[in-house]
């Protein structure tokens, strides 16, 4: 398996940044690089890390479970993440979330039938202070409201 | 949108002095050299080590990632005439709920971060660094290794920094979601690419770190305080602060506050002058009921604990901590019961599950606080909380345990009434007289 040019380049930088024979540290950042190329971290993907870093599938196993952004089953195309903690929280992060819910028919950790959307609530995103605070993909939107989320799904939506 | 808030006449600009005025783009390294920019590692090339550290150490800066270690005495840990290679890891996890102001360093200043690291990596004889940053970071990812890829280029990083013969790599790390990771031992196995597990220490990371090797794990915002210190020297940057409390510190605002941000304010400014002054105070006209002022972790104080100087030692005297920074305002509407139990829902979810303390202990405040919320549940239940959290201060492999128990007592006992009032409300459960628990901890 081979991944694009940009991301070939950024493996072969990152493995050199770890101490000789200890490449295993490129673990974690290639299977997130990976998934988010491939769209979900693959058997194919697990085998081509696992071989290039020389560690075992049970070693790709064990960080698969642990490490929640990694995921083996494909996300929503736009994968919807609100924060519900404590600043959020005070803000109206539940209600959002809630509004998401109902607004896209899914709850949470689950995705629209046609894979547009997934939904997540979320840990602190470190966006208190702009609370509350969610991302779509790798992208933060701050001081959200129901109304503001309606108008983001809608322009996603047309963006199909 | 900028993040960066206008500065209020209160506030004590020096980690964020290239901010005069709110912005989009970050500082790259044109500007950056502009304004003094790499000065200070220059400087710190023509001293000796142990001279560096003890600048750090005069200046009483102290660790902004939230135990508030004093920084000069943690680098002088390390043996710099180890055989073993060195390490410089900076710690940009920023999970601690609340928190937000190292992104706001990355984003904007990146090369304040390099050259902080670069002076620590010199004053421990390192040669190379990693910038572990929280995968959700992308976005600053992306603005490192810029600011990473630029550096290099200028020879500030790499094989020979500025001619001096010193090497010295570095590069960005992410990790991939968990807050556990933001414990310096949990993050150095994260970087060895295994689950963030802690380690037992001792051996503390200045012996034992990264790849076994001697290694010092210091916060974003600790690295940044750096380039300024060895500039101006360690005096002036302990006069800015309080005795042991040196210079200046991000506070993050967010809650029921007027103006919520991230500012910067001189250690030890009283914690009311921050609420009210800098923040507009609360929000809507409302009173304060409490503040969470160090981060989640960090035991909540009542409105009237609030009149104290928002430093380490003083916070620790009323019996919380000025942790990471983050400070949560709570407006007289809140429902503690409410925040008790989605702060315990959290600190289930990233229990690690390594020891059992935590493991179980998370998990039994998440269930007795959920149905308090719930309005479910009796006096027992506060005691429970109260007792559960005794048995894990102290007694878990790493702080995460003492991080949920801390808040989750101070809570429990200080808005014990609260509590007691929601539950007696007409609808609520009534438990029978005398009915026994069925499990004891
Ligand atoms: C559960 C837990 C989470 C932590 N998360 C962070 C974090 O996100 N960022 C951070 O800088 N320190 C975090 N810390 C503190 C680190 O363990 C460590 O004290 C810190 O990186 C040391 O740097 P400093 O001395 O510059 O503060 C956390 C600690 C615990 C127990
Ligand atoms: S609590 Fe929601 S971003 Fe921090």
């Amino acid at each position: 398996m081979t991944f694009s040019p940009e991301l070939e380049a950024r493996f072969a930088k990152m493995i050199a940044s770890y101490p000789p024979g200890r490449q295993k540290g490129a673990l974690i950042p290639m299977l997130l690089y990976a998934q988010d190329e491939v769209g979900a971290v693959t058997d194919e993907v697990i085998e081509e890390v696992s071989r290039r870093l020389n560690v075992s599938r049970v070693e790709v196993e064990e960080v698969l479970g642990y490490y929640t952004m990694l995921t083996r089953e494909p996300r929503g195309k736009y994968h919807l993440q609100i924060c519900t903690n404590i600043s959020c929280l005070l803000t109206g992060g539940e209600e959002l979330f809630q509004h998401a819910c109902r607004k896209l028919g899914i709850g949470n950790r689950e995705k629209t039938p046609d894979g547009q959307f997934s939904l997540e609530e979320v840990e602190c995103l470190g966006a208190c202070s702009w609370a509350p605070a969610m991302q779509v993909n790798y992208d933060f939107h701050y001081h959200m409201t129901p109304e503001k989320l309606d108008q983001l799904i809608d322009s996603l939506r047309k963006l199909q | 949108m900028t993040l960066l808030a206008p500065p209020h006449p209160l506030e004590k600009r020096v980690l964020l002095r290239r901010f005069p005025e709110p912005r989009t783009e970050p500082v790259w390294i044109d500007e950056y050299l502009r304004t003094d920019g790499y000065e200070a590692i220059r400087k710190a090339l023509a001293m000796e080590p142990e001279q560096i550290v003890d600048e750090v150490k005069k200046s009483a800066l102290r660790g902004r990632g939230g135990a508030g270690f004093p920084t000069g005495m943690k680098w002088s840990f390390v043996d710099r005439k180890s055989p073993k290679p060195k390490y410089v890891v900076v710690n940009a996890d920023e999970g601690e709920p609340g928190t937000c102001k190292d992104r706001i360093l990355m984003g904007y200043d990146p090369h304040r971060l390099i050259e902080g690291v670069l002076i620590g990596g010199r004053a421990i004889g390192a040669n190379r660094g990693w910038i572990y940053i929280r995968g959700e970071y992308r976005e600053y990812i992306d603005i490192l290794d810029r600011a990473i890829a630029e550096a290099y280029e200028r020879g500030f990083l790499g094989s020979n920094v500025l001619g001096t013969g010193w090497e010295f790599h570095l590069s960005t790390h992410t990790g991939a979601g968990s807050y556990e990771c933001g414990e310096e031992t949990a993050l150095l196995e994260s970087l060895e690419g295994k689950r963030g597990n802690p380690r037992l220490k001792p051996p503390f990371p200045a012996t034992s770190g990264a790849f076994q090797c001697p290694t010092i794990v210091n916060n974003v915002e600790t690295f940044c305080a750096v380039p300024d210190i060895i500039l101006n020297g360690g005096e002036w940057y302990a006069a800015l602060g309080t005795p042991k409390n040196g210079g200046t510190r991000l506070v993050c605002l967010s809650g029921h506050i007027e103006r919520p941000g991230v500012y910067e304010v001189p250690l030890g400014m009283n914690l009311l002058t921050i609420l009210n002054e800098i923040g507009g105070g609360v929000w809507k006209g409302r009173k304060l009921k409490a503040v969470i002022p160090g981060g989640s972790s960090s035991p909540v104080l009542k409105a009237e604990e609030c009149d104290i100087p928002a430093d380490y030692d003083s916070l620790a005297k009323a019996g919380s901590m000025l942790g990471s920074g983050a400070t949560v305002v709570l407006d007289e509407t809140t429902d503690m019961a409410k925040v008790l139990a989605r702060l315990m829902k959290f600190y289930a979810h990233e229990s690690c599950g390594w020891c059992i303390p935590c493991r179980e202990g998370t998990t039994w405040l998440k269930k007795i606080t959920a149905r308090l919320e719930e309005g479910i549940g009796s006096e027992r239940d506060i005691d429970t909380i109260d007792r559960i959290s005794q048995s894990m201060l102290g007694r878990t492999f790493c702080p995460l345990g003492d991080a949920a128990a801390m808040p989750a007592m101070a809570i429990a006992r200080k808005f014990r009434e609260e509590i007691l009032e929601k539950l007696s409300r007409a609808d609520a459960f009534a438990p029978v007289e005398g009915a026994q628990p069925l499990v004891v901890l």
